[in-house]
Order: structure tokens, then C-alpha cells, then sequence
């Protein structure tokens, strides 16, 4: 199977802009649709959390949101469109030798750039409120970095799944619908009962939510614990998924 | 020195296999007793020297893309040995992996990436292969706009121009017209001239006349006869 002798980066690098382009080429607002969708999320939690239930302990709330929002959507998004990334490039596996894994990997980086835009929102509006900057930012790099290997251990799993079993889309869907509310989003990580926090620590979207509630909220470090557990479970999904792509990549021809 | 060689290769397809439904799978985990095997390919063996050109013919469903798909090593063999010496370049299909959406250059970038030409040769190249495939005055349209005949030619040349040691045709360079045509044949004779090696697929023995030396004819998976191309074509005239 190894009869592929391109360059992994210029394959990568020409799927991510695939994506993109054509994700931004019929649309009339183009990039502006990533700063839209998080802005009218974080108005319609706001207006139900605060004026609909009035919360008094949650203080400056549409940026609190926002801080869950924007890692939360960038893991659904990407999560989703890596599961269906190798059912859409059929073409491309039924005809030509490029190294599989690549595939569900550009489609998550192709949701960086979201990301990346989101991020720059999310940082122009923690300034703005007037929280300021602090060396503990040198941790975001890094939290979200093991966002990104853990998304794409998911959809290097649930992609070659979906392969085989065509349901695992609408199983993903479900997970995500589930996961907004188990995600610390619009509640804080201290109205969780003590019993429960442990699991919760354990989810890498919970614990990259509170991580950066750390850093740019309560200009902390992320405490050591956390951190320990995000890195070994991003790890551990991005191995276990690579591990279920090797498997299961071999009959790929014969279900696309 | 030997190209391209098949050794008692088999391809078995599991009638039911694709079944994308979790019961069919969880049988098949239980060793439920699986469904009658289907054979696209039953122990064919065949080899091809390099500068050679062999054609492939037969039928639709006698096994030809199977045979490709395992040339390319897009699918594994279930039985036998497949070995290919050098770098292989395909065009399997009109334009596959173009996008509709995308402009010429940029659609030409992403075959060549995902052919496995380097980022630093694509763009040396680019400008030769537009004029080769005639497209200058649309190679900035989107490819949804250009004709089959259009999106052939850019195919073709960019996979030509990734500098294979085998090149794999399949039914290509029947599209296109007569100039184009002329174009292919005599790109393709320079290549063998310069030693590389063409492996064309086709159910129309008169592609395969033009610039291919052997042939094997395949009927339901098995070969039925190799040798000179001529032979073989004449047989397999003489059966439809």
C-alpha cells in the first residue's frame, strides 16, 4: 500500500485549502460567518441566563459564554466533518494511493482557521472588558493544542467508522447535542457536585473549557491536575484513533 | 527490468460485504459463516517490463479496475503478490478528486499534491502543464464550467507530467478530441521511448492498439489470453 511518494505536507496543505475555499466560496459573508455564528450564540445564552434566569454569581456572562462557546464549537465542527471527511473524499480513496489518514486530519485543520478567527474574537473581547493580560496566556497555546490532537484522534476514529457503519454521523450529532449541556458552558465548574467533578475533569472539552476560564478569567494557572488529565486523555483518543484508522483502513476500497 | 508483476493474484469481494449496517458487522464478528465469495480477480499473473506499454481488455465487470485499483495500491491483494517498481501515476476516471467549485490551477495543485508530486516541482511545472492541456484563457474558471473533454485534458497532463516510471490509464484518452488525441498518443510514445512503463485499461481494443505492445484479455476475473497485443485484440474482436 505504500506506493505513495508525495509530500505529506503539500497533500495536507492542498486538502485544508480544498476545504476551506470551497467552504467560503458561496457565501456571501465568507470568514465574517465565523465571528457571527459565536457573537448570536453568546447573545442568546445571555439573554436566557440572565435575563430569563437571573444568575448572581456569574459575573460579566457573555464572555464567561463565550469561553465555552468557542472551544466547544470548534470540537463539534471539527469532530462532525472528520467523521463524514472520508465518506466525501470516496473519489479520492477509490481512485488514488494518497495516505488515508490524511484525510480526516486536513479536515480538522481545516476548522483551525475557525478556530484561529474565533480565538482572536475571544481575546479582543476579554481586553476590551478590561481583564488584561497575563504570563498564564502561555498556556493557551498549549491547551489548545491538545484540543486539536484530541478532535482528531475522535475523527480519525468515528471517520473510519462511519466507513462501516453509516449511522456513526447521526450517533456524533447526538453526542455533540448531549455534550453542550454536559460541557460546562453556560455554568460554572463550582455549581457542579464535588461527586461528579472528577468525570468531569476527565471530558478534554470540560477541561479545556475550565482551563481557559483559568487563564483568561481568573488569571491563574490551570491547576496541575487538570492539565495532567487533558494531556493524557488527548493522547490517549489521538493514539486510540490512529490505532482504530490502522485497523480498520485496509477494507476501506471495499465499503466506500 | 521488471515493472510491474502480478503473482497469482485474487481479489475476493464477500457478496454482502458494503453492508453498512451494524447487524451485518456484528454477524460477521460472531463468525456468522460468511455469504459466497465473489472473485473479481482469480489468480491472474502477468509481468510487464519497463518501456513496455500492456493493455488490458475485456468487459465491464471482467475485473479491470480491480486489477488497477491493485496496481495503484488503492486495495490490497487477498491472494498472491502484487510488486510494482517505481512511481506510479494514475488517471483512474475523468478527473477524479477535481472539485467542482475550484478553479483550474487551484484544482491542478491539489492533483499534483495528492499524485505525490512535490509543492516545488508543481509550481515549475504549472505553467507547462496549462499549455499542454490547451486551457490557458480558462485555467482561472471554476472547473464546473469546462467540459468533459476540458477536465480530461488537465487530468491528463498533470498526471503525465508527475514524472511516473508507470503511467495507469483507465479509458482516458477516448475523451477529447482528435488534436488532444494526437497530443496523448505522442506524449505517451515519448514516454516509452524514455523507458517508462504505460499500463492502459480499456473495453475498447482500439486505444489499446495504438500505443501498447502485449496485452491480456480478462473475462470474469481470469485471464483469458496474454501475448502480443495484436493477437489478443484480434481474439477478443472475434468474441463480441
Amino acid at each position: 500500500m505504500s506506493q505513495w511518494h508525495g509530500e505529506y505536507a503539500f497533500a495536507m496543505r492542498s486538502l485544508v485549502l480544498k476545504d476551506f475555499r470551497v467552504r467560503y466560496r458561496n457565501m456571501s459573508l465568507g470568514v465574517f460567518w465565523s465571528l457571527i455564528n459565536p457573537l448570536i450564540m453568546m447573545g442568546v445564552l445571555t439573554f436566557v441566563f440572565t435575563g430569563i434566569f437571573p444568575n448572581q454569581q456569574i459575573k460579566n456572562f457573555p464572555i464567561f459564554v463565550l469561553c465555552g462557546l468557542i472551544p466547544f464549537n470548534f470540537f463539534a465542527l471539527a469532530w462532525s466533518s472528520g467523521t463524514s471527511s472520508l465518506l466525501e473524499n470516496t473519489a479520492l480513496i477509490k481512485r488514488l494511493a494518497v495516505p488515508r489518514e490524511i484525510i480526516p486530519i486536513a479536515s480538522v485543520l481545516s476548522n483551525c482557521l475557525h478556530l484561529g478567527i474565533q480565538i482572536s474574537l475571544l481575546l479582543f473581547l476579554v481586553l476590551a472588558t478590561g481583564y488584561g493580560m497575563n504570563r498564564y496566556w502561555l498556556w493557551l497555546p498549549l491547551i489548545w493544542g491538545l484540543e486539536v490532537v484530541f478532535v482528531m484522534g475522535m475523527a480519525m476514529a468515528c471517520g473510519a467508522l462511519n466507513v462501516y457503519i453509516r449511522d456513526m454521523r447521526y450517533v456524533v450529532e447526538s453526542c455533540s447535542t448531549i455534550l453542550f449541556w454536559l460541557v460546562p458552558i453556560f455554568y460554572p465548574f463550582s455549581f457542579i457536585p464535588t461527586r461528579f467533578a472528577g468525570i468531569y475533569e476527565l471530558n478534554p472539552v470540560a477541561a479545556l473549557v475550565l482551563a481557559s476560564r483559568n487563564v483568561l478569567l481568573d488569571a491563574k494557572a490551570p491547576p496541575g491536575s487538570l492539565l495532567w488529565k487533558l494531556s493524557i486523555s488527548s493522547v490517549l483518543v489521538f493514539l486510540l484513533g490512529w490505532f482504530v484508522f490502522q485497523r480498520l483502513k485496509r477494507r476501506f476500497y471495499d465499503y466506500l | 527490468m521488471t515493472a510491474i508483476e502480478f503473482r497469482n493474484v485474487s481479489k475476493v469481494f464477500a457478496h454482502g460485504t458494503g453492508t453498512r449496517l451494524l447487524s451485518s458487522h456484528l454477524g460477521e464478528w460472531l463468525g456468522q459463516p460468511p455469504k459466497e465469495a465473489f472473485y473479481a480477480l482469480k489468480n491472474v499473473s502477468f509481468s510487464v517490463q519497463s518501456g513496455e506499454g500492456f493493455g488490458v481488455v475485456g468487459h465491464n465487470g471482467a475485473g479491470k479496475s480491480t486489477l488497477l485499483g491493485l496496481a495503484t495500491g488503492i486495495c490490497g491483494p487477498d491472494q498472491g503478490e502484487v510488486i510494482m517498481n517505481g512511481r506510479i501515476a494514475a488517471v483512474l476516471e475523468l478527473g477524479s478528486g477535481f472539485h467542482p467549485d475550484l478553479t483550474g490551477t487551484e484544482n491542478l495543485f491539489l492533483n499534483a499534491s495528492l499524485l505525490g508530486l512535490s509543492r516545488k516541482r508543481t509550481k515549475e511545472l504549472a505553467d507547462y502543464i496549462v499549455e499542454f492541456a490547451g486551457l490557458e484563457d480558462f485555467i482561472n474558471e471554476p472547473m464546473r464550467t469546462y467540459s468533459t473533454g476540458m477536465t480530461m485534458r488537465l487530468a491528463f497532463a498533470v498526471a503525465v507530467h508527475t514524472d511516473p516510471d508507470i503511467l495507469i490509464l483507465d479509458e482516458v484518452i477516448a475523451v477529447g478530441d482528435q488534436t488532444f488525441q494526437v497530443k496523448c498518443l505522442d506524449h505517451l510514445r515519448s514516454l516509452r521511448q524514455a523507458g517508462k512503463t504505460i499500463l492502459c485499461v480499456s473495453h475498447s481494443p482500439d486505444t489499446i492498439e495504438q500505443f501498447c505492445h502485449r496485452a491480456i484479455w480478462l473475462a470474469h476475473g481470469q485471464v483469458v489470453k496474454e501475448g502480443l497485443a495484436r493477437e489478443v485484440l484480434d481474439a477478443y474482436r472475434a468474441s463480441l
